[in-house]
């Protein structure tokens, strides 16, 4: 009867000219990125689940109902979560400390209830220093860390982020990731974010709920729907397969890390780590080739045995091929991206064993120190 | 007082009782009209602003003469005065208040609502997300963030008042001590050829208004320099 945490959601309506049915089950725990093109409804969505919109139906999060078809509707300030809106959004006539304080609980600013604690978070968003200036006067980073500030000490259930990072330059952008991992590590809060950036999704998620002109067309662990030769993500230029590795050895003299991933080992430059601990990694589809026999003596230092799991073809002369790896083909995907000649000459097809040579494998930065 | 004669100096005192106690209601009724018009969908809502700002165009002496109507021994306002024993509004000090309240109306109520319009949807989405009531987000956010327009009409409302001639001579009928305030005791002076009493007044008003204006100015130019 215990059912797993879950943010269960299903919006159907027209807002304008737009239609929206989307519905996804996501577990509420970690990042659960939306993630679609511009227009696809993502906000809009984020908005129903907020109750900032209200379209026919369902609205759940950990056996909470917001919202039902039987037109049961929680209104938004009734809601425990945190919205952080694209432009930070904060209150110009107040000040930042009065800012951050606005949805906090009257009787819990020292974070006694065991809720997050005033100076934990100003801490962690590295806003210290900012507490009794003006909002006027903040950069647009420092802006969007306040409002990010605002949103948690407001104690919620559930944080909702809005492209937080879109109105952003590259370098400010760079200057508040960090922080949303630090979030993501550090406070046991599930968080459902927006983004068109797969870059942000690659290093943020751990979930991922992938939308086309108003509908979701599909909802799972990120890896899973990476190497889905069926959605859009693994046809993509830059398709790439993010995976959990777990540290196995440490090699300082060459600064590499061996890491375990489900059906084989990877050796990823890296500064040392302690061994056990877990590592983000990222393989794109075009450093990944197959061969039929074990290549000789190569500077690639990554072969693994693997098997094909599906073959689909992109474009005229180029094939995404799926595979698994082990002999067994029972392990973590990758995906490959080859040329139809190529495939051809070496006769592969689905369920031929192969050996993949993975040129790179960048270590995901600044994931999972606390695992 | 001060060594002005009384004749001088009733009108203005009562001028500027008229014009407080008028700007004070006027931000009573004058806010929530102009929140209601800034944030309603509703389809009359804009026939609702025509209604409100026709005293902006009508002349006073259309407005005086329905005024002097309804707040007559025949109108309403001769009902409402038989509550405490009197026969009419027209030609009380309350008559004045009511006349001046609804003849200001418009230019206390057209930057209320521009306000709140500038205020727009998103910081009462934030504060709702923040566990914010409707009713606190509009007295900690919205009112906070429109007070710039709060105050513009407040010192539009005041001025408006103290300037109106032909509302407050049809429904108060220049008594003296009563209902002759400054702009029918200009009048009045001028009318018996007293030039110099007018002179003294008339000049009051030119630095009033000046003052008013300046005022204004000055202030909207702070709030912009503070908003930026």
């Amino acid at each position: 009867m215990n059912a797993p945490l879950a943010i269960r959601a299903k919006f159907q309506g027209t807002i304008g000219k737009f239609a929206l049915d989307a519905g996804f089950t996501a577990p509420a725990r970690g990042v659960t990125a939306l993630f679609g093109p511009s227009g696809c409804g993502k906000t809009t969505v984020l908005r129903c689940l907020a109750g900032l919109l209200r379209v026919n139906g369902v609205c759940e999060i950990d056996g909470e109902v917001w919202q039902d078809e039987s037109g049961a509707f929680l209104p938004t300030y009734k809601r425990p979560l945190g919205y952080v809106f694209q432009e930070a959004s904060l209150f110009q006539h107040l000040s930042v400390r009065r800012n951050l304080l606005f949805g906090a609980p009257r009787d819990n600013h020292d974070g006694t209830n065991g809720g997050i604690d005033f100076d934990e978070v100003v801490d962690l968003l590295g806003i210290t220093r900012l507490l009794d200036r003006s909002p006027r006067n903040l950069s647009g980073g420092e802006r969007q860390r306040v409002a990010i500030g605002r949103a948690l000490l407001s104690q919620p259930k559930l944080l909702l982020m809005d492209e937080p990072l879109s109105a952003l330059d590259r370098a400010t952008k760079n200057e508040i990731l960090p922080f949303l991992e630090r979030l993501r590590d550090h406070l046991n809060l599930p968080v459902v974010y927006i983004t068109h950036d797969i870059a942000e999704v690659e290093r943020l998620a751990d979930q991922m709920v992938l939308m086309d002109k108003g509908h979701v067309i599909g909802a799972g662990p990120l890896e899973e729907l990476q190497s889905d030769p069926s959605l859009p993500l693994a046809a993509a230029r830059d398709a790439a397969v993010s995976l959990e590795g777990v540290v196995q050895a440490s090699d300082e003299a060459y600064a590499l890390l061996t890491l375990s991933v489900r059906g084989g080992l990877l050796t990823v430059p890296a500064p040392v780590a302690p061994v056990g601990e877990r590592r983000r990694i990222r393989v794109i589809a075009s450093d990944v080739s197959l061969t039929r026999e074990a290549p000789g003596p190569s500077s690639i230092l990554n072969v693994l045995p693997a098997r094909i799991v599906s073959m689909k073809p992109v474009d005229l002369n180029e094939i995404i091929a799926v595979v698994a790896l082990g002999a067994d083909g029972a392990g973590a995907r990758m995906l490959s991206r080859l040329t139809r000649k190529a495939s051809e000459a070496l006769g592969l097809e689905e369920g031929t064993n192969v050996y993949a040579q993975v040129k790179a494998v960048a270590l995901a930065p600044g994931r999972g120190e606390l695992g | 007082m001060f060594g002005i004669p009384n004749e001088i100096w009733v009108p203005i005192r009562l001028t500027i009782e008229l014009a407080t106690i008028t700007t004070l209601s006027l931000l009573v009724v004058a806010t929530p009209l102009a929140w209601w018009l800034a944030r309603s969908k509703a389809w009359f809502k804009e026939a609702a602003a025509t209604i409100v700002s026709l005293p902006m165009v009508l002349p006073p002496t259309v407005l005086g003469f329905y005024l002097l109507i309804v707040l007559g021994p025949d109108g309403p306002g001769g009902a409402i005065a038989s509550l405490w024993g009197a026969r009419t509004l027209a030609f009380t000090f309350t008559g004045l208040v009511i006349g001046s309240i609804i003849s200001s109306l418009p230019f206390v109520v057209q930057p209320i609502r521009n306000a709140f319009a500038a205020v727009g949807d998103r910081p009462l989405e934030v504060a709702a997300t923040l566990r914010t009531s409707p009713s606190r987000a509009f007295w900690t956010v919205a009112l906070p963030l429109a007070s710039p327009g709060l105050l513009t009409g407040a010192v539009l409302g005041f001025a408006h008042t103290v300037g109106e001639f032909g509302v407050i001579l049809m429904i108060g009928g220049n008594i003296p001590g009563r209902t002759r305030v400054m702009s029918t005791a200009i009048f009045d002076f001028a009318e018996t050829m007293r030039w110099r009493e007018a002179n003294l007044l008339a000049g009051g008003m030119v630095v009033f208004a000046f003052a008013v204006i300046l005022t204004m100015i000055l202030l909207e130019k702070r709030f912009t320099r503070a908003g930026a």
